[in-house]
């Protein structure tokens, strides 16, 4: 097991949104979260990926295998596509970006300033990031926005590719990816109940 | 009591109850001791020798300054409770003690330029005590500025009780840098147990009083601040829910 | 950390960084002077040295906002902390980088400014001594600020607010290094202060700036 979810409550802007999500992921396995807009999808993954302590229970990963992708790519105009991409390789101490470029089809615009690309190139520059850094749970944030059909296939290559080379994809999205093997777990039957004072505004209500 | 029961007051809801008891006698007390105090001070004792009348001014003066340092180390405090044990109640203390403290600043600031100008001539001078307590004024003020600032409470709370923390390190630093800086006019501590040249006694005594009456008025002012960020803490709550729910 | 360091290096060189912004605001501030106190080559050379530190002191100021804001934007800062990175160093990397664009032009440009202002022989040695000792400190404490309000929409008044009255002690010992200098007075006991002021900020606020961010990025 890779990673372990058990009985874990999150909580945005201090008002819980989800409690008592569990699920585990092994080596090869992917899971899509799916539900409705403010569900708590992003604040359940960034509990995850540790950016927010958890309201309750726990979240169990192999210390540095997981690998966060939100809605913001982290990416800087300036830099060309090459070294947006070489610098995430050398801060997770990693040296080569080659199959990173490759997998999503980057080669003719390595050079050019990621500011020049578009949206959709942009994304696919955020995505090749995951490939570099080596790690083996990707924890993955609307991770097809403003992609094309081609490109959510290229995306959903580079996920089987991943988990065929033993790792696992935690995924929130709306869209149909084409991971027919992917575990699906909707998250609506969790859905806080606004009644429960016992959360850490409790005192208060 | 022991320091366990003291962790019950964090519980805003016992807080609110306890204080509902408390706060008339600590505001009662506060008005005598500042009431007895001052008149004492203005009409019953004699001029100085040297100041004449304006010596008087020090029964507003001392106590506000005081306080202004007080009220910063009771921040100070309620800050690291906050970070150490995560109390609300504690975070919501120091919010409600920083604009008494400010207040207190000011006062001992305005009563000071009063005092300066018929004693040295002059309304400021740049004199470390002058210049140390202006720069905690302006620690009060971003200290206020940045719990306004932001949304969030507990990322407030954490962040103003980290700036408070830093922040007193940073006023230490200053007072010394400030001493270093300009050796100035003012007098030193005119209240110490141990050193014989106090004030006189005939002084003494009402500034005793006044200076109870300011701790109480004080610890009265933050109790009331307090309980008004507690409910306005439990107005947001509410209001969150509701919209949860709808 | 030497890759975070080289990026923000390398973006603060190209276009659009604003590499040079503060090096500029701090000729001009330098300029103005004389035309607000008045031309006299004496009143000029005694006041310089302080002149010089709160026209670096600012021009450091300018720029603080960018320390973190830019990567909170696009994102990069939810990647960092998520990275191996320790949001520790993170954070002294953002401050280094922000001292190698804005605090070491400053340095070597006060010489230049100096003689503007007509600061007198002896005391340029000192003046750079101080700033080179003292600059470093204003990046640290600047980056502490930024941290505190890198979430909020208009945060660069508020940490003007917030970091100038921590960076008093360092604006007092480093001045009056310089003034003294300026002056062929012993200055021993500030430098020795400043230098204690610079290690124990470099050595203790990068932990308290990591705390902050770590709130903020909640």
């Amino acid at each position: 097991m890779v990673l372990s979810v058990s009985d874990l409550s999150v909580a945005r802007g201090g008002i819980p949104v989800l409690e008592g999500v569990s699920f585990a992921l092994n080596p090869g396995e992917a899971l899509v979260l799916r539900g409705p807009n403010g569900i708590g999808k992003t604040t359940l993954l960034r509990t995850v990926a540790g950016l927010q302590p958890a309201l309750a229970g726990s979240v169990e990963a192999a210390p540095e295998s997981l690998v966060y992708a939100g809605h913001a790519d982290g990416i800087k105009a300036t830099l060309s596509v090459e070294e947006n991409l070489n610098f995430w390789a050398r801060v997770f101490g990693t040296g080569d970006i080659s199959a990173a470029i490759a997998a999503f089809d980057l080669g003719p615009l390595a050079a050019r300033p990621a500011g020049a690309l578009s949206a959709g190139q942009k994304r696919r520059l955020g995505l090749a990031r995951l490939l570099v850094t080596g790690r083996a749970v990707w924890v993955l944030d609307e991770p097809t926005v403003s992609l094309d059909r081609d490109a959510v296939a290229m995306f959903a290559g580079a996920v089987r590719a991943h988990l065929a080379a033993g790792g696992a994809a935690l995924i929130a999205t709306h869209i149909d990816l084409g991971l027919s093997e992917a575990r699906i777990l909707d998250l609506a039957p969790f859905r806080a109940a606004p009644l429960a004072a016992d959360d850490f505004d409790g005192a208060f209500l | 009591m022991s320091l366990n029961a003291l962790w019950e007051f964090a519980n805003p809801r016992k807080f609110i109850a306890t204080t509902d008891r408390v706060l008339p006698w600590v505001a009662w007390a506060a008005a005598l001791m500042l009431v007895a105090g001052l008149v004492w001070g203005f009409f019953f004792t004699p001029d100085d020798f040297r100041q004449g009348s304006t010596v008087k001014i020090i029964y507003l003066h001392v106590p506000s300054a005081l306080m202004a340092i007080n009220a910063w180390l009771m921040m100070l405090v309620t800050s690291l409770v906050w970070i150490v044990r995560r109390h609300h109640v504690s975070a919501l203390a120091a919010r409600a003690a920083a604009p008494v403290g400010m207040v207190m600043t000011l006062v001992a600031l305005a009563t000071g330029a009063l005092w300066g100008q018929p004693m040295w001539g002059t309304w400021w001078a740049w004199d470390p005590r002058l210049t140390s307590f202006l720069i905690l004024f302006l620690f009060y003020l971003g200290y206020i500025a940045l719990w306004e600032a932001i949304e969030n409470d507990d990322t407030a709370a954490d962040l103003t009780s980290i700036l408070c923390l830093v922040g007193s390190v940073f006023a230490l630093l200053s007072r010394y840098a400030v001493n270093f800086w300009n050796q100035g006019l003012h007098q030193g501590a005119s209240l110490s147990l141990d050193k014989q040249e106090n004030v006189a006694d005939v002084f003494w005594y009402p500034l005793l009083a006044t200076i109870a009456g300011f701790v109480l008025l004080f610890v009265a002012l933050v109790l009331m601040r307090t309980r008004t960020e507690i409910r306005a803490r439990r107005m947001r709550a509410l209001l969150a829910r509701e919209r949860m729910q709808a | 950390m030497i890759a975070l360091l080289t990026r923000d290096l390398r973006l603060a060189i190209r276009a659009g960084g604003g590499f040079g912004l503060g090096l500029a605001f701090f000729l001009i501030v330098v300029v103005l002077v004389p035309f607000g106190v008045g031309p006299q080559s004496a009143l000029l050379s005694t006041i310089a040295p302080g002149i010089l530190w709160l026209g670096a002191l600012l021009a450091c100021l300018l720029s603080l906002d960018r320390i973190l804001a830019l990567d909170w934007e696009d994102g990069s800062l939810d990647l960092l902390a998520t990275s191996p990175l320790p949001m520790e160093g993170i954070v002294s990397a953002k401050a280094l980088a922000h001292w190698l664009t804005t605090g070491l032009p400053l340095v070597l440009a006060a010489p230049v400014l100096g003689i503007l202002l007509n600061l007198p022989v002896a005391g340029f040695g000192w003046l750079v001594a101080s700033l080179a000792l003292g600059t470093p400190a204003l990046s640290v404490i600047g980056t502490f600020g930024a941290a505190l309000t890198v979430g909020l929409k208009r945060g660069g008044l508020l940490l003007s607010l917030l970091v100038l009255p921590l960076y008093v002690p360092t604006l007092i010992f480093g001045a009056e290094v310089a003034r003294r200098g300026a002056e062929g007075m012993a200055l021993t006991t500030p430098l020795a202060l400043l230098a204690g002021i610079t290690c124990g900020t470099i050595a203790l606020l990068p932990f308290a700036s990591a705390a902050v961010l770590r709130a903020n990025l909640r």
